[in-house]
């Protein structure tokens, strides 16, 4: 199956014509994930038998044009809870857990009749920005296997961009959908906070969290967060707005013109690379050309992000991650001798080195005599950053920028200097505290390897973001252009 | 190098949070986190003199419901997720240490 030359549109019309059968197309998607995941390990486990089942029964029911997902495959990142299917968050402490309950995206996704063909890699517990914190492998870019894919949700975003599936979910607490999607050249979104629920989601920082798709165009992901978004009665932070059809909004007449948009100076500072630079700066301007203007604006306590996030995302993780005590469910230390060890050493041997990180910077934020100075004064830095995004969102209509400072780097390069893996952050993780949302498109190259653009709306406008994006894709090339791995391209 | 943080701090975090590190570690955890706490210390650059702090960003707000009890049904599938259990119950060590005589 060739996921680069066709889209979710597409698909369905051969499925509705049946040009192709839903078991046809699942068969042919594990018979190729098999073929070329050993060079880019985006899998952690495949879900072959219950997915042909699923494929075989829309196949006898037949697929209705109103179903305009239904027979279609997908991927899930692996901290989003699937129902007698493992669920490991990349991590030797849930190795072999296997949930009792669907997440509600994987039951909506299930409602739309979407085909879940297996889990894919992350960083432990979804920290990390490169894939390369996973207990069990580390995936690899698709454009290049020497480079990491971006995280944590990497192993979705390879995927996608490999054309193992044609869409995936991952999760966002700082940038983790939408960098992995930069990184490979794909699009991916960070839904406003509240728009999909966290029911089943592995908790890790929950004032923060998101899940979101990862596509190969910008119609295909607002295809899958309407279908995927929506108030639910498990998650009392899901949100009571109405969903829009995002996809439908999109066609020949879409268009940016009269639209204002900010482009914040501080985005284009230190530490972004001159090949990202020109690429937004071009973006910049072919959404002039288009009938938009855009301002230079600002956002002055961007910088600050980071270290408001380290201590806000840790000081929640190391909260939720309480619970993996080695008593009700995964890992347990052997040979211990009483209910203390039981704890101390089933956690200091289940979590990786990050997840401790996380966890010890948390409760250090967290502990008594640092509260107010880290944990208080972080959640008020948060207030001045959403601030700052209120006004420039008060006089346009959203903000542009690149995802990350630079292209993908290499396996090794920075995964032993925590610092500055966090500081690859610095203009993600600023949209995850004020709760907005975060669209990341590709917008160019450097030395072959993508470079990802990123649109910043109001709260529940990812209307805006999308149109935005789709008039890019519809006046660029950048998204046609596909990696080439084991020559099925 | 700065201390803002040593390892005798980071052995009483590491107690508070349930984890043990060797030796080793400590040297390698130590100075990584006394980095990562020179960048929090940034944060005293902001001046948030009456601001609020903000905990949540969903637009929901106190959202109400009624306490009633679900039947799973399914306590066999959960005890299977449990590192040892018998007769549909956890398993756990005795709480009292049986290495010890006392």
């Amino acid at each position: 199956m060739n996921y680069f030359k066709t889209d979710l549109a597409s698909l369905h019309a051969d499925l509705v014509a049946k040009k192709i059968s839903s078991k046809e197309l699942t068969q042919a998607t594990l018979d190729n994930i098999k073929a070329t995941d050993p060079k880019v390990d985006a899998f952690l486990n495949l879900n072959e038998e219950a997915a042909l089942k699923q494929a075989a029964e829309i196949d006898a029911q037949g697929i209705s044009a109103d179903q305009p997902l239904a027979g279609i495959p997908v991927a899930l990142k692996d901290n989003i809870v699937t129902k007698g299917m493992k669920t490991t968050a990349a991590s030797k402490m849930l190795e072999n857990f296997t949930p009792v309950y669907d997440a509600t995206v994987t039951e909506k996704l299930a409602q739309a009749q979407m085909i879940t063909v297996g889990k894919t890699n992350m960083d432990e517990f979804a920290m990390g920005g490169s894939t390369e914190n996973s207990a069990f492998k580390t995936t690899k870019n698709a454009w290049d296997q020497t480079k990491v894919p971006g995280g944590s949700s990497g192993g979705s975003a390879t995927a996608v961009a490999s054309g193992q599936v044609p869409a995936a979910l991952g999760s966002d607490t700082g940038g983790s959908i939408r960098q992995p999607a930069s990184f490979n050249g794909i699009v991916g979104i960070k839904p406003t906070y509240g728009r999909v629920s966290r029911w089943g989601l592995i908790a890790f920082g929950s004032s923060l969290d998101q899940i979101g798709p990862l596509t190969h165009g910008v119609k295909d992901n607002a295809s899958v967060l309407s279908a995927i978004s929506g108030h639910d009665d498990h998650d009392l932070t899901s949100s009571t707005q109405a969903v829009p059809d995002f996809a439908a909004e999109l066609n020949e007449a879409t268009s940016v013109k009269g639209m204002r948009i900010g482009l914040p100076k501080e985005f284009l500072a230190e530490g972004v690379s001159d090949d990202v630079k020109a690429a937004i700066l071009a973006a910049a301007d072919t959404y002039r050309k288009l009938g938009a203007t855009v301002d230079e604006v600002s956002l002055p306590h961007n910088k600050y992000g980071v270290a408001a996030y380290y201590i806000i995302a840790s000081s929640e993780a190391s909260s939720n991650l309480q619970r993996f005590d080695g008593i009700r469910y995964g890992y347990r230390a052997q040979d211990v001798q009483n209910l203390e060890d039981v704890y101390v050493k089933s956690r200091s041997e289940g979590f990786g080195d990050e997840v401790k990180r996380r966890i010890m910077l948390g409760t250090f934020s967290l502990s008594a005599g640092f509260y107010d100075a880290y944990f208080l004064k972080a959640a008020k830095v948060r207030t001045v950053i959403m601030n700052d995004f209120k006004a420039v969102l008060k006089d346009h209509d959203f903000i542009m920028g690149p995802v990350a400072p630079t292209p993908a780097f290499g396996i090794g390069a920075e995964i032993k200097d925590p610092l500055t893996m966090y500081m690859n952050d610095v203009l993600t993780i600023p949209v995850n505290l004020a709760g907005l949302p975060g669209l990341s498109l590709p917008a160019g190259f450097s030395n072959n390897l993508p470079v990802g653009m990123q649109l910043i709306g109001r709260p529940f406008d990812e209307s805006t973001l999308y149109k935005a994006g789709y008039a890019f894709e519809q006046n660029t090339d950048f998204h046609l252009q596909v990696p080439t791995l084991g020559g099925q391209n | 190098m700065a201390n803002r943080i040593n390892r005798e701090q980071v052995q009483h975090v590491a107690g508070l949070a349930k984890l043990e590190f060797t030796d080793a570690q400590l040297d390698a955890f130590t100075p990584q986190l006394d980095d990562i706490i020179g960048l929090f210390e940034t944060l005293s650059e902001v001046d948030t003199e009456g601001v609020e702090a903000t905990s949540s960003v969903s637009d929901q707000l106190n959202v109400m419901r009624e306490d009633v009890a679900d039947n799973w049904g399914q306590s066999q599938a959960l005890l299977k997720n449990a590192p040892d259990a018998a007769r549909g119950f956890i398993k756990v060590p005795a709480i009292i240490d049986e290495s010890e005589d006392n």
